[in-house]
C-alpha cells in the first residue's frame, strides 16, 4: 500500500496537473514486490487523483550480481551471495534493487502542448 | 487532447529517503545512535529488549515502539523506567505494516532526545515492508527465532541482507524442534555473508550478555564521534 502510494505521489507530481494514463515502473528482482498486488493497490491509491484509471506498467529488472574479486557477473536463481567461480563473498548487487518510475504518459490538450513547446 | 510521454527516472521512495536524512541529521545533532529492530511478529523483539536493556549500564537508552494498534509493548518497556513512546500505524489501510521515516519523525517529539545515547526503534513485526523503508537509523538489526524455519533467509533475502546483526532467539527450544541450526546459519551466510550472529534466549538469558554488550558498544561508537 505504501509503495503504491509512493508511486502515485511521484507520478502526480510530475504530471503537473495533467491526467496520467500510464506509469512505467522499473521493479528490481530483489525488491519484494508482488506485481499483481502493486497493481491492485495502485488502482485504489490512484482514485480521486490524476492517476485515476491509469495503467501501471511494471518492468521487472532481473537480479544481477558481480564478484568484486574475479569480476564475473551472473543472475542468481537463489539469493546466494557467493561467487560460483571463485567462492568469494565480496559480491555486489549490480541490478535488481530498482524501484524507479521511468516515465509517465499524460494527456495534454493542444493549447497546453503549444504552450509547452514554445517554452 | 493527445498523449505525451514524460521522462521521470526517480526512485519512488525518494520522499521517504529525504525525511530519513532529516531524521539522521537530528539524531547526529543529539549524538544519539539509532537502531532499527525488525522481525516477524512474535520473534521476541520486545522480550529481547527487556532482557538486554535491563542491566545495561553506562548508556541512556530509549525505545520507540511501532505497532498497528495498542501499546502493549510500550507498557512492557515502561516497566524498565526508561523513556518510551508508541507509534500506532492503524491510520493506514487496515494499519500500516511497517514504520517509515515520517512516522518515526512524528514519534520523536515524545522522547527526550537530548538525554539519550541510544534509541531503539522496534518496528512493526513483518519480514517484508520494514526492509524497504529507511528511517534514518545508524544500524539495522533483526530478530529471527528457531520456530520460524531454516529457509527464511532465502525467502526474505531483502530483510536478511538489510541488517548487520541477526539475533537468533528462542534457542532454548532447539531440543524440542526439528530446526536445523547449521542449515539456517548456512542460508544466512549465503544471503548476508558479513552479518554478525548471536544465538540467544530471552527466556533463559543465554546470549543476552553478548546482546547487551553489542548495545553498549554500538551506543559508545556514536558518542565517541558526536
Amino acid at each position: 500500500m505504501s509503495l503504491a502510494t509512493a508511486v502515485v505521489d511521484v507520478a502526480v507530481r510530475h504530471a503537473a496537473g495533467r491526467r496520467v494514463t500510464a506509469v512505467e515502473l522499473r521493479v528490481g528482482g530483489m525488491r519484494q514486490v508482488v506485481p499483481s498486488s502493486l497493481s491492485f493497490y495502485f488502482a485504489i491509491c490512484g482514485r480521486d487523483t490524476l492517476c485515476e484509471d491509469a495503467r501501471l506498467e511494471q518492468v521487472i529488472v532481473p537480479t544481477r550480481l558481480r564478484c568484486e574479486k574475479c569480476e564475473s557477473e551472473w543472475e542468481p536463481d537463489l539469493p546466494f551471495f557467493f561467487c560460483a567461480s571463485c567462492a568469494s563473498s565480496d559480491v555486489k548487487v549490480v541490478g535488481g534493487e530498482e524501484f524507479e518510475i521511468e516515465s509517465i504518459i499524460v494527456e495534454e490538450d493542444k493549447e497546453e502542448a503549444a504552450c509547452t513547446a514554445s517554452k | 487532447m493527445h498523449r505525451i510521454k514524460v521522462k521521470v527516472v526517480e526512485d519512488a521512495l525518494d520522499a521517504n529517503a529525504t525525511i530519513a536524512r532529516a531524521n539522521r541529521d537530528d539524531f547526529d545533532r543529539h549524538g544519539m545512535t539509532v537502531v532499527n529492530m525488525m522481525s516477524s511478529p512474535g520473534a521476541g523483539k520486545t522480550a529481547l529488549l527487556e532482557a538486554g536493556l535491563r542491566g545495561l549500564e553506562g548508556v541512556r537508552a530509549g525505545v520507540l515502539e511501532g505497532d498497528v494498534q495498542g501499546s502493549y509493548d510500550a507498557d512492557r518497556i515502561a516497566h524498565l523506567h526508561i523513556p518510551v513512546a508508541q507509534i500506532q500505524t492503524q491510520n493506514g489501510f487496515g494499519g500500516e505494516c511497517h514504520l517509515d521515516a515520517n512516522m518515526v519523525r512524528s514519534g520523536l517529539n515524545a522522547l527526550p532526545l537530548d538525554l539519550l545515547d541510544l534509541l531503539i526503534v522496534e518496528n512493526v513485526g513483518n519480514l517484508v515492508c520494514p526492509a524497504e523503508f529507511r528511517i534514518g537509523e545508524d544500524k539495522r538489526i533483526m530478530v529471527t527465532s528457531v520456530t520460524e524455519g531454516e529457509d527464511k533467509p532465502l525467502k526474505y533475502p531483502l530483510m536478511f541482507r538489510a541488517c548487520e546483526l541477526v539475533l537468533v532467539n528462542k534457542i532454548d527450544l532447539l531440543p524440542h524442534l526439528d530446526f536445523d541450526l547449521d542449515l539456517f546459519l548456512h542460508h544466512l551466510d549465503a544471503v548476508n555473508p558479513g552479518a554478525r550472529k548471536l544465538l540467544v534466549s530471552a527466556r533463559t538469558g543465554d546470549g543476552v550478555e553478548e546482546w547487551r554488550e553489542w548495545l553498549y558498544y554500538t551506543a559508545q561508537g556514536a558518542k565517541a564521534t558526536a
